[in-house]
């Protein structure tokens, strides 16, 4: 094993290889006017990629096909179109089981085609960037922003991070790396965003220099070998595990779960330390807080506004990350709240649900506004969740005339 | 990976198991002529087996484990079935997965692999059974070979979806009365050695494994071409006796009878231009070696 620091070297684009920390903490930022799909590009352009495969579907085709720009011009060094997303994401594994660093985006039904890949990813400890652009996944066919697909990442051991903005976006690519990466952890990143409302608008983000890239994945630092013929191909198990009738192989799995998820915790002190808190608050000492992640939180901002126009003071919890799930700090942020707003763009209403189980006297929350199939969530149907919650009259917002 | 890399620390050497100390001691890594006759002589890959008492599959494995031309620096991808059940116990890097991507896995990894180790040689062999690489795989088999990507699939036929206990599959023989196919199989056997040659690959073989001496010709063959060409295909016979109803003696008969010149498993082989050119230079290569060893012997005789 090389024990032999990078850090100071220069990369083949002359970018030079360093702290993670100092590049994300003290470089200098520059404002740029980019669309989130551009974000994406300039993050991977910083982030030492191996290897990404892309697949197209709306609404991430733009970023994928961005960072194939990235391969032209030798930032990343390996990139193809896979056949299918179910074939992309099991390509990434077979590339992360080799040992490279591995970035893929994906949205909406192509997440579902992929589905069976994230509990093995999460299983084989393998690092994986996945950037999600939500998208609607239910007939008929949608390709506006709808967050229900998250719901179904949340159990399959993978880390789940919901960006607002494309300034998350960029600061966790870079992150997630490092996070994701950590010996304790290992375990790939799905780092999800609503299709649209940020990679096809244009935003003001403050980038890392371009001449500055993270430090590049040490596979031997891995939790489990790395499938390179590298290190002894001890026989891995007297009996594999799918050996019927044996308690030694039930039990040996049993509790390989229960590491992933106890890896999954681990990686709560790394993700606080990264991305500065699992939640970002505002007012909490207010009687009604709106709680809730990605462009939902946007609205909520603009909901918070309107209301105190009409001196209603309303409080804001931002939750970053899903996996782990802040419930402690959500439960601390919440405790004087008489009304837990949750408006989400999907139809069942999965954070409410997550936020109920976490916190006591859970008929505090109100499961909306929900919107689903790509509408979108005027901050009007916001405040009129709150206004109802507080027994304050309401305009009708639309009706038949009468 | 360099031999020093599995050698035992001197003051650990006692408490290693002795599969271990074996394959340390006695194992044909790095060995240029390794072969199927190294078998009972020298520390085989695979440690022991789980399959049925005579499955033809587990000489096959045999078979292949000692014919990898560079097993110290080869990468072998599984797929679920009973081959999922052997893989643990042997001595290769080796992943399994799912059920069906194992040349989307490969794929991956080929390309990883070659990133990290530029300059070196890195092989990277798929093993997967029929339902594995026809059925539920098909598209990703297919889609490998369109790419050319530079490793070799082997596909265990045993004509059926043995660890399941016995379904129809896409290999199977058309009238063939099994499960999920109640009135027999209504459709012709997938000919995929010649979707393979139409596919891209470079170096096709459709046998059974009665022959250690053929199977190592073939595997040798494939994994050469496929680290310096692209991408090939062998479809071995490995039949399930459990599920055809013969006994644990009867596997090789059935091989046997399976490869006459008008049975399915005739020897057919298809090989690319390319392919032949390289296969041709390395026969040379070989002859010449013999050759100057002969000398050798002579000159000290």
């Amino acid at each position: 094993m090389d024990n032999h620091s990078p850090i100071g070297t220069t990369n083949k684009k002359g970018q030079v290889i360093t702290d993670a920390r100092k590049m994300m903490f003290e470089a200098p930022r520059t404002p740029s006017f980019f669309t989130g799909s551009e974000v994406i590009k300039e993050a991977v352009r910083r982030a030492n990629v191996d290897l990404m495969i892309a697949y197209p579907i709306t609404p991430q085709s733009e970023a994928a096909a961005l960072c194939g720009e990235l391969f032209a011009e030798g930032y990343v060094k390996e990139y193809f179109r896979g056949e299918s997303e179910f074939a992309v994401m099991s390509q990434c594994a077979g590339a992360a089981f080799g040992g490279a660093r591995v970035f893929t985006t994906t949205a909406g039904p192509g997440t579902m085609r992929a589905m069976e890949n994230f509990p093995m990813w999460a299983g084989a400890r393998l690092p994986i960037q996945m950037i999600v652009t939500c998208r609607g996944i239910n007939s008929p066919l949608s390709i506006q922003p709808d967050t229900l697909e998250i719901s179904y990442l949340l159990q399959t051991g993978m880390l789940v991070w919901h960006a607002e903005t494309a300034q998350d976006f960029y600061d966790w690519i870079l992150r997630g790396y490092m996070v994701a990466e950590e010996p304790d952890v290992h375990l790939p990143l799905a780092l999800c965003c609503d299709g649209f409302f940020v990679t096809h608008t244009k935003d003001v983000v403050n980038l890392t220099p371009v001449d500055m890239c993270l430090p590049p994945y040490d596979p031997y630092r891995s939790p489990v070998p790395c499938m390179d013929m590298e290190c002894p191909p001890v026989r891995m198990m007297r009996d594999p595990f799918v050996m019927k009738s044996n308690y030694i192989s039930y039990a040996t799995h049993a509790s390989w779960q229960q590491e992933v998820w106890a890896a999954v915790e681990r990686s709560r002190k790394h993700t606080i330390a990264w991305i500065d808190g699992l939640i970002e608050t505002e007012n909490t000492d207010a009687d009604v807080l709106i709680v809730s992640s990605g462009t939902a939180v946007s609205q909520g901002r603009e909901a918070i506004r309107l209301l105190a126009d009409e001196g209603i003071r309303v409080g804001l919890v931002k939750i970053k990350s899903l996996r782990p799930w802040p419930w402690q700090e959500i439960r601390e942020a919440t405790k004087n709240a008489k009304h837990i707003i949750v408006p989400e763009f999907n139809v069942v209403g999965w954070m409410a649900r997550e936020i109920k189980a976490s916190i006591p006297d859970s008929d505090r929350v109100v499961s909306g506004p929900r919107v689903g199939g790509g509408m979108t969530m005027p901050p009007e149907i916001i405040v009129s969740e709150i206004k109802n919650a507080l027994g304050i009259r309401n305009a009708a917002l639309a009706g038949r005339g009468s | 990976m360099s031999k020093e890399r599995i050698k035992i620390a001197p003051e650990f050497y006692e408490i290693m198991p002795p599969e271990y100390q074996d394959l340390v001691n006695r194992a044909t890594y790095g060995n240029d002529s390794r072969g199927w006759k190294d078998i009972g002589t020298s520390k085989e890959l695979i440690e022991e087996h789980s399959l049925c008492a005579g499955c033809p599959e587990s000489m096959a494995f045999r078979y292949i484990l000692a014919s990898l031309p560079n097993p110290e620096d080869t990468v072998m991808v599984g797929s679920t079935g009973c081959t999922s059940l052997v893989f643990p116990h042997v001595a290769v890097h080796n992943i399994h997965s799912l059920f069906g991507n194992q040349n989307a896995i490969a794929s991956g990894l080929k390309r990883a692999l070659t990133v990290r180790f530029p300059g070196r040689i890195k092989d990277v062999v798929v093993l997967a059974g029929d339902g594995a690489t026809v059925d539920i795989g098909l598209d990703m088999t297919l889609q490998a070979w369109f790419r050319q990507e530079k490793f070799t699939t082997i596909c265990f036929d045993n004509e059926l979806y043995a660890n399941t206990g016995g379904q129809e599959s896409g290999l199977m023989q058309k009238g063939f009365v099994a499960k999920m196919a109640p009135v027999g199989k209504q459709f012709e056997k997938v000919r995929l050695p010649e979707i393979a040659r139409e596919s891209g690959c470079h170096y096709v073989v459709n046998c059974t494994v009665s022959k250690p001496s053929l199977v190592e010709k073939v595997i040798r063959n494939a994994v050469h071409v496929a680290r310096e060409i692209g991408p090939t295909y062998l479809q071995l016979y490995t039949p399930c006796i459990l599920e055809i109803g013969k006994n644990s003696m009867e596997g090789l008969q059935e091989m046997r009878d399976s490869e006459k010149p008008t049975e399915r498993f005739a020897y057919k082989e298809y090989i690319s231009e390319p392919a032949k050119q390289l296969l041709a230079e390395i026969a040379a290569k070989e002859k010449e070696k013999k050759a100057a060893a002969k000398e050798q012997l002579a000159a000290q005789a």
